[in-house]
């Protein structure tokens, strides 16, 4: 299976990456080489083999509902760029 | 051409636990920004998510109570897409194996017949953040504290018609919802809301329409008039000659219209794959039973016990539950040894009339149903009559005190004694001579209108207190004597 320059550019997108016109065919090539090694799976039979959702052969452990956290804003927007009355500010999303 | 609506909708109930879906950070509605966002609705590097046990049971409630099945192993999957209040860059969902499967839910149309709509499916998903675009200049403002919350979005088939089917079916799930403990069904913070998908088609095509999805649809007036907007808009487009096109469309209230989203081409490309961080979810035999065991009376089951064995009217009883708050309340009347139907009339007549007035909830009602079960067992008893009641509630409302003390302050206990009533009823024969007069001269057939003005009088001269029934009696048998 291989890639098309548009695909590349789509998945580029999807993913917000910015990659320049001048990478695009190197992706193309190496995306569409790690597509053929998993393609060579495609020859094993699994008819009647259930999808596997997670590798673990175990089930979601799961935990009660009580509230175990306390407030660690100030910590935590340490680490922001720029914050305003308790918000995380990023640049305007809309028009 | 005449043409046919058909709507399927989406609606997201937030489950009512304490905690997130996959962190112990509180849910609790109206906390100051971020103050409730942990290192894992964050986001943060490192972190992992584990499920909350509640959010489980309370999905798998919601299944059983739509009869539908029950997905015993389901998956999370991450729905990939770029927004600033997400912050993993993707939301944790269900998408191939949810944990509710199909469904249906029975509405009640306007001219009293019931119309099954299928439940698609129902998942589990974390809700986004916040965004603030107003008061940060150039910058947007993100609050996390809503990041996730446990929600689950119900799915329908499109099988609704118009826009009051749509409504009607939305109530009834808000009606559920509430009534199974999982969803505190308030709209105006958003733990309800809906997306409607609309198209339309010639009546009598078997293919559907083109479909647009309403979002932003967050109170039951809002869906119907966003609804009958937009098959409208489309209407008009393909009798324009035009194609409609498959989009998102946002509701404005303000201006009763819908809107295209546009910029969202690769929109609905989320790249589902398996979450990694989360294994299968497993829901055994077991504790489907358990969950089972602890379903309350649902909305139909309990108009139907209403009907036959408090002997409501269908009516009444579709009244009364069609919101657990309302239920509860008659219930709790019921209990206090209110009969059952003069409590149903009370409740939806005067009380429902009185909160609907003064913009309350009943269970904001300043009449408790105790206080009103003192009410109406003193009209039960003949204490007062239906007419003083009114007067009764009305001081109730106020705060007056129980329906005893305001019957004792104000003397308002019905005259019940035959002497006293026919004291008074001799004065009103002596002092309106010419009416009796009259009245006797009057052929058998005339005389039964005639006797009103004879109550009238005796009503006025006990301010309302005497037994009606009683003043009918005795003035037909002293008048006729």
């Amino acid at each position: 299976m291989s890639l098309t320059a548009d695909d590349v550019k789509k998945i580029a997108r999807l993913a917000a990456l910015d990659i320049r016109p001048e990478q695009v065919a190197d992706y193309e090539k190496n995306l569409s080489s790690i597509l053929n090694l998993v393609e060579q799976m495609d020859a094993v039979d699994t008819t009647g083999v259930e999808p596997m959702a997670h590798p673990l052969h175990m089930v979601q452990p799961l935990r009660d509902d009580a509230v175990t956290e306390e407030d660690q804003r100030d910590h935590f927007q340490e680490h922001a760029p720029a914050t305003e009355d308790g918000y995380y500010l990023v640049p305007k999303v809309i028009e | 051409m005449s043409w046919e609506v058909v709507i399927g909708l989406e609606i997201h109930a937030q489950l009512a636990t304490q905690s997130k879906i996959f962190s112990g950070a509180s849910t609790a509605y109206g906390a100051a920004p971020n103050s409730q966002a942990c290192a894992v609705d964050l986001g943060l590097p490192g972190v992992l998510p584990v499920l909350n046990k509640s959010v489980v049971e309370m999905a798998v409630k919601f299944g059983l109570a739509i009869d539908a099945e029950i997905g015993q192993r389901s998956v999370f999957a991450r729905k990939n897409y770029f927004y600033p209040d997400l912050p993993k860059g993707y939301q944790i969902s269900q998408y191939e194996l949810p944990i509710v499967g199909q469904g249906y839910l029975d509405i009640e149309l306007e001219d009293g017949e019931t119309k099954r709509i299928g439940v698609t499916r129902a998942h589990l998903e974390e809700d986004a953040g916040k965004s603030v675009h107003e008061g940060f200049g150039s910058m947007t403002g993100i609050d996390l504290n809503r990041a996730g919350t446990p929600l689950l979005e119900i799915v329908s088939e499109p099988d609704m018609r118009s826009a009051k089917e749509a409504v009607a079916y939305m109530k009834k799930m808000h009606a559920l919802v509430q009534y199974l403990g999982i969803c505190d069904g308030n709209m105006q913070e958003g733990s309800f809301r809906c997306d409607a998908n609309v198209s339309v088609r010639p009546v009598g095509q078997a293919e559907f329409g083109t479909r647009a999805e309403l979002k932003n649809l967050n109170s039951f007036r809002f869906i119907e008039r966003a609804i009958n907007y937009e098959v409208e808009r489309q209407i008009d487009v393909i009798e324009g000659g035009g194609e409609v096109v498959q989009e998102t469309r946002l509701y404005d209230a303000d201006k009763d219209e819908t809107r295209s989203m546009r910029g969202k081409e690769d929109a609905n490309d989320y790249r589902y794959f398996p979450d990694p961080d989360l294994l299968p979810v497993a829901v055994t035999d077991e504790d489907i039973e358990t969950i089972r065991s602890t379903l309350p009376e649902l909305p139909d089951a309990k108009r139907q016990r209403y009907v036959s064995e408090l002997g409501l009217p269908e009516y009444d009883a579709g009244v009364l539950t069609a919101s657990k708050a309302v239920a509860d309340y008659y219930e709790a009347a019921l209990a206090a040894g209110a009969d059952a139907k003069l409590a149903a009339n009370w409740i939806n007549g005067e009380l429902a009339a009185a909160l609907n007035k003064n913009e309350l909830n009943i269970d904001e009602s300043p009449v408790t149903p105790v206080a009103l079960s003192g009410l109406l067992s003193r009209i039960a008893d003949d204490t007062i009559s239906g007419k003083i009641a009114k007067q009764v509630f009305e001081a109730l409302w106020n705060g007056e005190g129980s329906a005893d003390d305001i019957i004792e302050a104000k003397g308002l206990k019905q005259i019940t004694d035959t002497s006293a009533i026919e004291g008074i009823i001799d004065e009103v024969m002596a002092n309106n001579g010419e009416q009796v007069d009259n009245y006797r001269a009057a052929p058998e057939d005339k005389r039964g209108k005639m006797i009103g003005y004879f109550v009238g009088q005796v009503m006025k001269a006990t301010q309302g207190k005497a037994n009606p029934g009683q003043v009918n009696q005795l003035l037909k048998q002293k008048l006729d004597g």
